[in-house]
């Protein structure tokens, strides 16, 4: 078994294309679906944590990227700016995933991006922008 | 068993013993508070947090032919300075917004530029666009100026904070059933968290709690420069609530600090944005503490565990002034990442950075042991708790 989060970008031409039940129903990969959303620009993005056996989710990953659909591992796209980051802590009891924690020791703030989900609540609240979103 | 002076002459000799109020704390458990106060001259403390009454002022040079800002308008970045003054000088607040702001219009609003962050682009060496617009006079014909300006052409580029490093705070709750957006960060409903802010046992005014050495004239790490303390901050309560150690409970002492921005950093002021509340500057302080007996010695040693701050819930209690508060906390708890509320597990956030403070306690530190930085002796105390000095709620009189 395999599961990992990925962001999708689906161009233009495939905006209206129904492309991810395929990963259901062709390469039994159970999804769930944390964002979705269509750019002014027309293009679609979605954040996928995909789970299925090894095998199938290779296939499932080259046929999406048959369909001319980009695929980025999340953990890219969520980016603390360490120059910016203050580590006051603010942001800890907001992440909804433990991504963001405060170290006992040093009690500089931790973010772990493997378990960030990109809900995007710690761009808000962040007081001195520190959490920068790279889609 | 010492004064300042003796101290200074151990710093300009190199011999000062100096720590830090996280190492006093360990000092004093290891070798008692006797040795700890004879061996130790100097205990240096730490805070970064957002401090809203924080402003800078300045002097911009006369243009040719000359203007008179005063009784105009002026804006720095399109962030709106007060001008009310003699012909060129300006203060800027750090919670000053651009008139296109669109505020809380948009709930919660972004808050993404305002007077902190011009403050901060100054003191990174950014150009600023200032433009003023007023009358003119016999002496004065100019009426309008447009023109970039930077920190290294202004006459003085002053930082004079007029209320700075509260003694103590609220620990901020939402009792209500919706979000609330606050000066202390979002607070989740039904007491999801639970946020505070100050560096507890590292904070400055709670490792003096009587103000026995802080007064005025005081020389201290303000903004990654050298400042001063120049009088007590505004809403300077020294008669709030103290624990049997002397430290206070609630919100109580503050100060009003000034320093030259031009040898400050953008480091240690940085230009704040609260979601739903507005923009401010979060400002590094760092004031030293000399041990000239062994009762100063003991207030510097206070630890998290012993240091308690008024929970109180910004739904109503807050916004209404009705002086409740739903129990207290140490900073211990409140530091170990969750607090527990009415019988529920609440997880806390801080506004303060413990880990900046530290770093500033460390920065004093060594500033000290190299002979960098002389300790002072206040010129006048704050007032303190036989002053009778209060803080009283506005007196509304109908029109």
């Amino acid at each position: 078994m395999i599961s990992k989060r990925i962001v999708l970008h689906f161009p233009q031409r495939l905006v209206d294309q129904p492309i991810v039940y395929k990963l259901v129903k062709d390469y039994d990969l159970q999804f769930n679906i944390l964002k979705a959303y269509v750019t002014p620009q027309e293009e679609g993005l979605m954040v996928l944590e995909l789970t299925g056996e090894d095998e199938q989710f290779k296939k499932g990953i080259d046929y999406l990227e048959s369909c001319g659909v980009r695929i980025q591992p999340l953990s890219q796209d969520i980016i603390r700016n360490e120059a910016k980051c203050t580590d006051c802590g603010v942001c800890v009891p907001i992440c909804p995933v433990g991504a963001l924690v405060v170290d006992p020791l040093t009690s500089k703030v931790h973010f772990y991006d493997n378990k960030c989900i990109a809900c995007e609540l710690c761009v808000k609240v962040c007081p001195t922008k520190a959490m920068e979103i790279h889609f | 068993m010492r004064t300042i002076k003796e101290i200074n002459e151990k710093i300009k000799k190199g011999k000062v013993v100096v720590v830090t109020a996280e190492e006093i704390i360990d000092l004093v458990d290891k070798k008692g508070l006797k040795k700890a106060a004879q061996e130790v001259d100097v205990v240096t403390t730490g805070t970064f947090g957002p401090m809203c009454s924080s402003g800078a002022y300045f002097n911009i040079g006369h243009s040719k032919p000359r203007i008179k800002l005063g009784g105009g308008i002026c804006r720095l970045n399109d962030v709106p300075a007060y001008c009310g003054f003699a012909a060129v000088d300006i203060f800027l607040g750090a919670t000053s917004l651009p008139e296109s702001d669109p505020q809380n219009k948009v709930y919660p609003g972004e808050f993404r530029y305002g007077g902190g962050h011009v403050i901060q682009d100054l003191v990174f060496g950014k150009d600023i666009r200032l433009e003023a617009e007023t009358y003119g006079t016999d002496c004065y014909p100019q009426k309008k100026l447009q023109t970039y300006i930077n920190i290294k052409d202004l006459n003085e580029a002053v930082l004079f904070n007029i209320r700075n490093c509260y003694q103590n705070y609220n620990v901020a709750v939402n009792l209500s059933d919706r979000i609330l957006y606050t000066y202390m960060g979002v607070l989740k409903p039904r007491l999801g968290n639970a946020n505070y802010c100050s560096a507890g046992q590292l904070s400055p005014l709670l490792k003096d709690p009587y103000y026995k050495t802080i007064g005025i004239g005081t020389r201290i790490f303000l903004g990654g420069g050298i400042g001063y303390v120049v009088w007590h901050g505004t809403q300077h309560n020294p008669l709030a609530r103290r624990k049997e150690n002397g430290i206070p409970c609630v919100p109580a002492g503050t100060l009003a600090v000034i320093g030259d921005l031009k040898q400050m950093s953008g480091s240690w002021l940085v230009g704040t944005s609260m979601l739903g509340y507005g923009v401010s500057l979060t400002v590094g302080i760092g004031v030293p503490i000399p041990i000239l007996d062994e009762e100063i010695c003991r207030y510097t040693a206070a630890k998290d565990i012993e240091i308690y701050a008024p929970i109180v819930d910004y739904s109503q209690d807050y916004p209404q002034m009705t002086d409740k508060t739903l129990g207290e906390v140490n900073y211990a708890q409140l530091r170990s990442g969750k607090i527990i509320i009415e019988g529920k597990e609440v997880p806390t956030g801080a506004l303060s950075s413990y880990s900046k403070a530290r770093e500033i306690a460390e920065i004093l530190k060594s500033w000290i042991k190299k002979g960098e930085f002389l300790l002072t002796e206040p010129v006048a105390p704050l007032p303190g708790v036989e002053s009778g000095y209060t803080f009283k709620p506005l007196k509304e009189r109908p029109i």
